[in-house]
């Protein structure tokens, strides 16, 4: 614990000016460079989905080539993933964990640091490719080899290392939270009495250690077959290519995970809340999440259903990934429960969660649909498949990290923000979405492939109203920045408790909370 | 020192988590063999087996057939001239049989190629044994230069009663950095 | 900022147009039943799933939605203060459980009737190439590509899209009805997945690697699909074409195409003029080549270079054909020699070296191709 020693001195508010940011090692302070860093990300990849969405707003090639248009899918598919829903998290677990454990800082602050601040060397190596010559990858966010190896443009290395600095990132992140989870709680804040958010980014920091390096390892491998002659993806030296969809999904799926449990504990967190009742079946709860979390690591090749694996494969992963929905329902039932007979009230918050809890078990349906592996034949790489998982991320990952910065932003920076904005930024992102979304259900099962710049006529109707949807929701996020900044710079100041009577540590610390906080470790009942 | 939560007698070492990060970095390569072991054991892919030593006598099962059915790709940037020499044999289960395959380059160059092979149904994969084939080796041939590449397999009697019919597909790749050298 | 505006501009006018802009099966919203006995069995799947989601989603929500409703604070109520019950919690583990398993036996035996492709009548090797698909009849002495035939007018909103937009081909994979037809999945460079909805058979296409599929055609028909793994820049544009025929109809198209290629080897022996292979050529071309050298051979430098005026096109033409017919490792230009007839290999490079301004004027017969490929 060294480092938390010799960072003690500065026990006065922060330093001033840039560098300020540049050398910080409070945990708040990388809280909130994570998330402004993440809102970038999330406004560059929402551009790019825009490109997307106005090339498919009609049949025929009008705004963008084809190539150009696998530059924007590729790009959107690795920003939302890597820089802006991981990095989001991150962000939050930094802000939070600390004031929610009673601890005074992260576990290893200076990592902490430096875990940040090599994330936009990453997405600076990432976005360059754009400019070069061959262009950005354009091999989808899945990079299947060969399409990434032999016959990737040249950039690919840029984007190879741009991933071993976020995996890297992502790890020290990661083992950051489990110190800070494992040693630093307040003395009588037992395992089973953390705030589910707090475990639940536990579990997912569990996850990222075990399969971030293993994407590591994938694109090592990439990076070896193209330039130091190897042939682990090349059938020709007695590689395979299908090896490479084995390892990445490996990586993959649990990767899906990491970015929905934390929201789970958010959501977890906000339901009581706004229900005053006690969240129902805390326990069940942290095993539903255990038991998702390994579950995560057995049910990887239900994305490779059509890759053509013996039957008694694809067997087993259909009955495996069917299994996850028991786990999931259970958390389902548990919010609703929790609602049920509670005393209701909805503020902005609350709307992202309720809205949360249906969108997302409506992805989980899909997600249901698509484990069947005879009928994922039909499914498989079409827009039902987009519209699946985007109703897991948008609504899920994104609505839960609106719903955790309206919730605590009082608590960041001392003010209310405007209700009524707020209210209109959820209906308007809501309407939007399922402008958006839901009509990819349809395409997608009439048949159209995922991944197309231009498409048959008889899917014309439905991507019109996807894209109109697409631009509502994109315009809306300028809304949410305003809100932020508008709640910043004055707004009604918060109290302490901020909400109606909120259970957790956070809400005993003053509103905003000062830069340093439980100096001493707090009691807890 | 730091202070603790109660029930943890020892803090995490946050070492002891970066070997974790190392073992799963290591353990995404262990991939690589471990799922060759499990291509060879269930035929993933129809990869088949290399040379095959036979033991013992074979028993000739002549109450069916089998045919197996030969066919060739080449891959993207592949000119040579490559086809079986037959389209299909129908064999007996545990009969030694004998067929080639002819290849020709008709470039101006030396050329080095591979040819991988690939069993359809891929149940089917582990039931046939080649005790001679052409994609054991690379294969080389100067500019202009054909040959008769053969290959000696058999199918052996355990194979499943519903497999009527199996191909054996041989895809060549160009290896022109193993031809530069 | 132009190309900011176009899509709103769109959007405003695509909005009066709304209902007139598509030719067919406009707001299709489920999956097509197909015409194969998996595909219904596959549909009927599909639906059972679906209703049973919306059955648990009805029961859930409704209670969610009931207590929004009766539970507000604005309604005065009184929270409730029970938060655990490890019956109910028992409950409703047990009770998905038992609704999963309901599901997992009809799938498991609808994939177990997908995986059989045992005593198949007919075999066919599908190869995928970017952007194109092979076809291989493997007991007939019939192969041949099928490319798409949609104009590029269209694709660029220069003409009116014709019904079939992006789902045309050349040569539509003919097969027989009520036979088994088996189906070996491959790849020439990258994957692709073989898919036609109608008869529910996706299956990737990799290189190296045979994967098998199978279906059995009852109705005759045109069926239509697309390429569904992202295997490039044209991954929309290489659309699959089955049609299903009767024995007899089949047997003449069987006849109809040995017979074409006879045709093809007399050509092969003829001596051409300079503009008998300039037309073939730019057929040729413009199915082969103008994806990624575009139609006016201009190219997408860097990936794809140009060929009007290029050291190639307008080079000794010894070089010129080694590069089409060898390829050249390590880029994306594939070796055609084994792709293409020597008669559309003498066409297109005539074609190449004479056309968009490039005027060697020099070009070499079909038969000196087929001389050369022979050559020991």
């Amino acid at each position: 614990m060294s480092a938390l020693e010799s960072h003690g001195h500065d026990h006065h508010g922060p330093a001033k000016g840039l560098m300020r940011w540049v050398y910080t090692t409070n945990h708040k302070d990388i809280g909130t460079l994570y998330l402004w860093f993440s809102f970038i990300m999330f406004l560059i990849g929402g551009s790019m989905a825009m490109v997307i969405r106005a090339e498919l707003f009609e049949p025929g090639l009008q705004i963008v080539e084809p190539e150009f248009f696998n530059q924007m899918t590729t790009m959107h598919g690795l920003i939302m993933v890597f820089g802006a829903v991981m990095p989001a998290f991150v962000g939050l677990a930094n802000w939070l964990i600390p004031m929610m454990i009673g601890a005074p800082d992260m576990a290893l602050p200076r990592m902490n640091n430096l875990s940040f601040w090599i994330l936009p060397f990453a997405f600076a190596l990432l976005l360059s490719t754009l400019f070069m010559d061959g262009g950005a990858p354009n091999f989808g966010w899945t990079f299947y080899a060969p399409l990434s190896t032999t016959y990737a443009p040249s950039t690919v290395t840029y984007f190879i290392f741009g991933v071993h600095i976020m995996g890297a990132s992502s790890i020290m992140g990661a083992i950051n939270i489990i110190a800070t989870i494992l040693n630093l709680r307040t003395p009588q804040m037992t395992l089973m009495k953390m705030p589910l958010f707090v475990w639940t980014w536990l579990i997912t920091a569990y996850l990222l250690i075990a399969v971030m390096p293993v994407l590591a390892g994938v694109v090592t491998m990439m990076l070896m077959d193209i330039h130091f002659g190897t042939s682990f993806f090349s059938a020709a030296g007695g590689g395979d290519p299908v090896l490479f969809q084995h390892v990445f999904w490996f990586f993959g799926h649990p990767e899906v995970y990491i970015m929905i449990l934390p929201a789970f504990g958010i959501v977890s967190q906000i339901i009581p809340t706004f229900s005053r009742k006690k969240l129902f079946g805390y326990t069940s709860m942290v095993y539903a999440t255990s038991s998702i979390a390994f579950l995560s690591f057995i049910v990887w090749a239900h994305h490779m259903f059509t890759v053509g694996i013996p039957l008694a494969g694809e067997l087993f992963f259909m009955y495996a990934t069917m299994l996850i929905a028991v786990p999931t329902g259970v958390k389902v039932f548990n919010w609703v429960a929790t609602m049920f007979k509670g005393a209701m009230t909805f503020e902005t918050p609350m709307l992202f969660a309720v809205s949360f809890v249906v969108l997302f078990t409506i992805g989980g349906f899909s997600g249901l649909m698509l484990a069947i592996a005879p009928v994922d034949f039909q499914y498989h790489d079409t827009y039902f498949v987009v519209a699946h998982f985007h109703y897991v991320l948008v609504p899920g990952a994104i609505f839960g990290i609106f719903a955790a910065v309206y919730y605590w932003l009082p608590k960041w920076c001392g003010n209310m923000y405007d209700e009524r904005l707020g209210k209109l930024h959820f209906w308007i992102s809501f309407v939007g979405m399922n402008l958006t979304f839901f009509p990819m259900h349809f395409v997608g099962l009439a048949g159209m492939p995922r991944r197309i710049p231009d498409y048959a006529l008889q899917f014309a109707d439905f991507n019109q109203v996807a894209s109109i949807g697409a631009f509502i929701f994109g315009a809306t996020q300028w809304l949410f920045l305003f809100i932020v900044i508008k709640a910043i710079r004055n707004g009604k100041k918060a109290t302490a408790e901020v909400w109606d009577n909120p259970e957790g540590l956070e809400w005993t610390i003053p509103s905003p909370a000062p830069y340093h906080t439980f100096s001493t470790p707090p009691e807890v009942k | 020192m730091a202070k603790q939560a109660p029930g943890t007698n020892k803090p995490i070492k946050p070492f002891k988590l970066l070997g974790v990060v190392f073992g799963m970095f290591c353990f995404g390569f262990a991939l690589v063999p471990l799922y060759d072991v499990i291509c060879d054991v269930t035929g993933l892919n129809g990869k088949t087996g290399g040379r095959y030593e036979v033991s013992g006598a074979l028993e000739v099962d002549e109450s069916r057939w089998i045919t197996v059915q030969f066919t060739t790709s080449n891959n993207a940037d592949m000119p040579w001239v490559f086809s079986p020499s037959e389209a299909a044999l129908k064999v007996r289960p545990g009969e030694m049989n004998e067929t080639y395959f002819v290849a020709k380059n008709p470039t101006d160059q030396r050329m080095v190629a591979q040819a991988v092979p690939s069993v359809a149904p891929f149940y089917a994969a582990e039931y046939l044994h080649k005790t001679e084939c052409f994609c054991f080796n690379q294969q080389i041939l100067e500019a202009g230069e054909s040959i008769e590449m053969p290959l000696r397999f058999f199918v052996d009697g355990d194979i499943p009663e519903r497999v009527s019919k199996l191909t054996l597909s041989y895809t060549l790749f160009n290896l022109p950095d193993v031809a530069a050298n | 900022m132009l190309s900011k505006a176009i899509p709103w501009i769109r959007l405003v006018i695509g909005s009066f147009l709304f209902f007139t802009v598509s030719a067919r099966a406009e707001w299709e919203v489920n999956m097509t039943p197909g015409v194969t006995e998996v595909s219904q069995q596959v549909y009927g799947l599909h639906m059972i799933i679906f209703w049973i989601c919306v059955a648990i989603g009805v029961v859930v929500f409704g209670i969610m939605f009931w207590s929004i409703i009766a539970h507000r604070k604005s309604l005065g109520v009184k929270p409730a203060t029970f938060h655990e019950s490890t019956l109910v919690e028992i409950i409703w583990t047990a009770i998905p459980f038992v609704i999963l398993i309901a599901m997992a036996i009809p799938a498991t035996s609808a994939l177990i009737d997908a995986y059989d492709t045992s005593e198949s009548d007919v075999d066919i090797k599908i190869t995928g190439y970017q952007w194109k698909w092979h076809y291989d009849y493997l007991e007939e002495d019939v192969s041949f590509f099928s490319n798409l035939t949609t104009p590029a007018d269209e694709i660029y909103n220069r003409a009116t899209k014709n019904p079939n937009y992006l789902l045309e081909v050349d040569e539509p994979m003919v097969v027989p009805i009520n036979k088994k037809i088996r189906f070996l999945v491959t790849a020439n460079d990258v994957i692709h997945a073989w898919w036609v909805p109608e008869i529910a058979v996706k299956k990737d296409a990799i290189p190296g690697f045979v994967n098998e599929a199978w279906t059995i055609i009852p109705t005759p028909g045109i069926y239509r699909g697309q390429c569904a793994e992202l295997c490039g820049k044209d991954h929309g544009f290489m659309p699959i074409v089955v049609e299903a025929k009767t024995q007899a109809d089949y047997d003449i198209w069987l006849a109809d195409r040995k017979e074409a290629a006879a045709k093809e080897r007399e050509l092969r022996d003829k001596v051409w003029t300079l503009e008998g292979l300039m037309e073939r050529g730019e057929k040729v071309y413009a199915t082969n080549c103008a994806a990624c050298h575009n139609a006016d051979g201009s190219g997408i430098p860097p990936t794809f270079p140009a060929l009007k005026g290029s050291a190639i096109a307008t080079g000794p033409i010894e070089d010129h054909i080694k590069i089409v017919l060898d390829g050249k490792p390590g880029t994306y230009m594939a070796a055609f020699g084994p792709q293409l007839s020597p008669v559309e290999l003498a066409a297109v490079i005539t074609y190449e070296r004479n056309a968009w301004g490039n005027s060697k004027g020099d070009f070499i017969q079909p038969i000196d191709i087929a001389n050369m490929q022979a050559a020991e």
